[in-house]
C-alpha cells in the first residue's frame, strides 16, 4: 500500500510538469500584452520598463524556470492586473467560496443521486425506475445557466423564500449548491443504479436472501455497500469538476469565487494569475484522482489481494 | 447496399433495421428525434419563420411585454425574443452537428490506426492523447478565443493569419472559433474509446477469418472492424453533443463566445439575466430552449444505446 501510494504520487510529477509547460507556452503564444490594449496603448518606453520590471523581456525558458522555482517555494507571483495583490492573496481570498460551494454541491449530488439510483435499481423496470431515470437524464441536460435563473425566479423572486444572490449566510448557499449539484446528482443516480443492478445478481446476495434476511437489510447492508464502490471512485473527479466548473454559478449568484478570476486573467493576459489558477485546478484534479485511487484499495479487499499477489 | 437488399429478399432483419425498430419503441427517444427534426427545420428556414430579423431593435419597445407584434416579448434593445430564439437554433445545432462530425471521424480514424496497427505507433499516439487528455480543455478553448478574437484587450496584431481567422470568425458571429475549439478538444475521448474497442476486437474470430481469406488491411478495417464498433461510437458521440452545446452557451454566457448581436442562447441568458428582477422571462426562455435541445440529444443517445447495445437493460 505504501509503495503503491508513493509510486502514484511520483507519477503526478510529470503530469503537472507537462501541464505547467503547455499552459506557459500557450499563454505566451497568444498575441497581446498584459499592459497595453488596443484602445489604451502605452508609450513604448513605459511598456518596455514594465516588461523589464516583471522580467517579461527575458527569454521564455528563463521566465518559465524562475516562475516555477518561485511556485515550488509557494510564491505564485504578483498579479499584473491588480497591482496591489499577489496571486497567493487572490487564491487565499477567492478559493474558499469556490471550495465551499463545491463541497455543498457534492453533498447535494450524493443526497439526491444515490437514493434515486438505489430505488430505481431495486424496483427495476417499474414506474419508479422509469421516473427515476427520466429525472436523471433531465438532470444531466439542464445546464446551470437554465437552472440558476429558474430557481432564482421561483424561490427568490416569486416565493421570496431565499435570497437572490451574494454569499455569506447559509440561506444564500442553498440555491447555488442545488444549481451546481443537480447535474452531478443525475450522474450519480445513473451510476448507482447500474452498479446496484450488477451487485443484486451476485452470489452473496442470493446467499443473504436464502438466509431469510429482510429485503431492506439485504439492500442496505449487503448490496449497497458493495454497489457504492464505483460511486466512490467518481467522487474525486466529480468534486474537482464542481470546484473548477463553478464559473457560471458564481457569476449568476454573484459569489466571489475563483472562477471569474480565471476567465478575466486569460482575457487580460495576467500571466501569473493564469498560471496560478490553472496549476491550482490541475493539482486539485490530480489529487482528487489520487485520493480516489488509494481509497479504492482501502475499501475493496479484493484489490488489496490482487496487489500483494 | 447489396447486403441489405439480399437480407430483405431473404426476410432477414439487418442489425440497422433491428436497431431502428428498437429505437421507435422507446417513447422519449422517438419524441426527441421528432423535436430535433423540427428544430433542424426551424434552423434551416429561420429567415422565413422568424417574424423579425434577430438584430432589428426598436428602442421604443425595449422590455415590451408579449403581444401580437412580439409573441414572447422584446429584450433590452427592443428586439423580438421569439425571432432571436429561432435564429439561436442555428448556432446551437451547427455547434452540435459540426462538433459531433469532427469528434466522430477524427476520433475514429486516430483510434483505429492506433489500435489496429499497434506497437510503437500505438504507444506514441496514445502518449499524445494522454497529454491532451490531462490538459484542461476549457483553458485551451478560452486561450484560442482570446488569441484570435479581435477586441479582447488584444494589441493590434500584424500577423496576417491571425487577422484572417479573426475576420472570418467575426463574419460568422463569433461561432467559427467556438466550433474549432470544440472540435480540437472533443476527438480525444473518442480516439481513446475507438482504440480500446479496436484492441478488444483485433483478435476476434471474424477479424482473423477475414484476414485468413486474404482481405487487405483496408478491407478488414472498413468492412469488418468499423461496422462492428460504429454502434457504441454513435451512442457516445450523440451523448457528447449536449456537452458541445453547453460549451458554446457557456462561452457566450461569460462573454467570450458569440459576438453580439449574434443570437446565441448563452448570450441571451446573460443579457436577460441582467434584468432578472423585473423581466425574469428574458433569461428563462433561452434557458429553456437550451435545456430542450440538450435533453433531446440525451434522450436520443440513451435510446440509441438501448437499441444498439442489448446488454444495457
Amino acid at each position: 500500500m505504501a509503495v503503491l501510494a508513493i509510486r502514484r504520487i511520483l507519477s503526478l510529477v510529470p503530469v503537472l510538469f507537462v501541464i505547467s509547460v503547455v499552459t506557459f507556452l500557450l499563454m505566451h503564444s497568444v498575441p497581446g500584452s498584459p499592459f497595453a490594449t488596443e484602445d489604451k496603448p502605452l508609450p513604448p518606453q513605459v511598456k518596455a520598463n514594465l516588461e523589464a520590471y516583471y522580467g517579461l523581456d527575458k527569454p521564455l525558458i528563463t521566465q518559465y524556470f524562475s516562475y516555477m522555482g518561485n511556485a515550488l517555494r509557494g510564491d505564485l507571483g504578483p498579479s499584473y492586473l491588480q497591482r496591489n495583490r499577489s496571486v497567493n492573496q487572490i487564491i487565499r481570498q477567492h478559493l474558499p467560496p469556490s471550495a465551499t460551494l463545491g463541497v455543498l454541491a457534492l453533498a447535494v449530488a450524493l443526497v439526491i443521486g444515490v437514493p434515486i439510483g438505489v430505488l430505481s435499481a431495486v424496483r427495476q423496470n417499474t414506474l419508479t425506475d422509469y421516473v427515476g431515470m427520466f429525472i436523471a437524464i433531465a438532470g444531466v441536460s439542464v445546464p446551470a445557466m437554465t437552472l440558476g435563473p429558474l430557481l432564482i425566479w421561483g424561490f427568490a423572486l416569486e416565493l421570496g423564500w431565499l435570497p437572490v444572490a451574494r454569499w455569506g449566510t447559509w440561506q444564500q448557499a442553498i440555491l447555488p449548491a442545488i444549481t451546481l449539484g443537480l447535474g452531478s446528482a443525475a450522474v450519480l443516480a445513473r451510476l448507482t443504479r447500474a452498479s446496484m443492478l450488477q451487485t443484486i445478481h451476485e452470489d452473496f446476495i442470493r446467499t443473504a436472501r436464502s438466509k431469510g434476511l429482510t429485503e431492506q437489510r439485504i439492500v442496505t447492508k449487503h448490496a449497497l455497500r458493495n454497489a457504492l464502490i464505483p460511486v466512490i471512485t467518481v467522487i474525486g473527479p466529480l468534486f474537482a469538476a464542481l470546484v473548477t466548473g463553478s464559473m457560471v454559478v458564481e457569476q449568476i449568484f454573484a459569489i466571489p469565487g475563483l472562477g471569474r478570476y480565471f476567465v478575466d486573467s486569460v482575457s487580460s493576459r495576467d500571466y501569473p494569475v493564469i498560471m496560478g489558477t490553472t496549476l491550482l485546478y490541475a493539482v486539485v484534479l490530480v489529487i482528487s484522482n489520487l485520493v480516489v485511487d488509494l481509497s479504492y484499495h482501502l475499501i475493496d479487499p479484493r484489490m488489496r489481494l490482487e496487489n500483494s499477489a | 447496399m447489396a447486403g441489405t437488399a439480399k437480407a430483405k429478399r431473404a426476410g432477414i432483419e439487418t442489425p440497422a433495421r433491428r436497431a431502428f425498430r428498437q429505437l421507435r419503441k422507446n417513447g422519449p427517444a422517438t419524441v426527441s428525434a421528432g423535436v430535433l427534426l423540427v428544430l433542424v427545420f426551424v434552423a434551416l428556414f429561420a429567415p422565413q419563420i422568424a417574424p423579425h430579423h434577430y438584430a432589428a431593435g426598436d428602442f421604443s419597445a425595449n422590455f415590451a411585454a408579449p403581444s401580437s407584434r412580439f409573441p414572447l416579448g422584446a429584450d433590452f434593445l427592443g428586439r423580438d425574443m421569439l425571432s432571436r430564439l429561432i435564429y439561436g437554433t442555428r448556432i446551437s445545432l451547427s455547434v452540435a452537428f459540426l462538433g459531433a462530425f469532427f469528434a466522430f471521424f477524427v476520433g475514429l480514424i486516430y483510434g483505429v490506426i492506433a489500435g489496429y496497427f499497434g506497437g510503437r505507433l500505438d504507444e506514441i499516439m496514445m502518449r499524445i492523447v494522454d497529454i491532451l487528455y490531462a490538459f484542461p480543455g476549457l483553458l485551451f478553448i478560452i486561450l484560442l478565443m482570446v488569441a484570435f478574437k479581435t477586441g479582447f484587450g488584444g494589441v493590434a496584431t500584424t500577423n496576417p493569419v491571425i487577422r484572417a481567422v479573426g475576420t472570418l470568425d467575426a463574419k460568422l458571429g463569433g461561432v467559427f472559433l467556438i466550433i474549432v475549439g470544440i472540435s480540437l478538444t472533443s476527438w480525444v475521448g473518442m480516439a481513446r474509446l475507438t482504440r480500446g474497442m479496436t484492441l478488444a476486437l483485433r483478435h476476434a474470430e471474424f477479424m482473423t477469418a477475414a484476414k485468413a481469406l486474404g482481405a487487405s488491411n483496408r478491407r478488414v478495417i472498413f468492412k469488418h472492424l468499423v461496422p462492428a464498433i460504429a454502434g457504441p461510437l454513435v451512442v457516445q458521440v450523440t451523448l457528447s453533443i449536449p456537452g458541445f452545446i453547453g460549451t458554446e452557451a457557456f462561452l457566450s454566457f461569460i462573454g467570450i463566445g458569440a459576438t453580439p448581436p449574434t443570437p446565441s442562447w448563452g448570450t441571451m441568458i446573460a443579457e436577460g439575466f441582467s434584468a432578472m428582477r423585473s423581466h425574469p422571462h428574458l433569461a428563462i426562455y433561452p434557458g429553456l430552449a437550451l435545456a430542450i435541445v440538450m435533453l433531446a440529444f440525451n434522450f436520443l443517445g440513451d435510446g440509441l444505446r438501448d437499441a444498439l447495445d442489448p446488454h444495457s437493460r
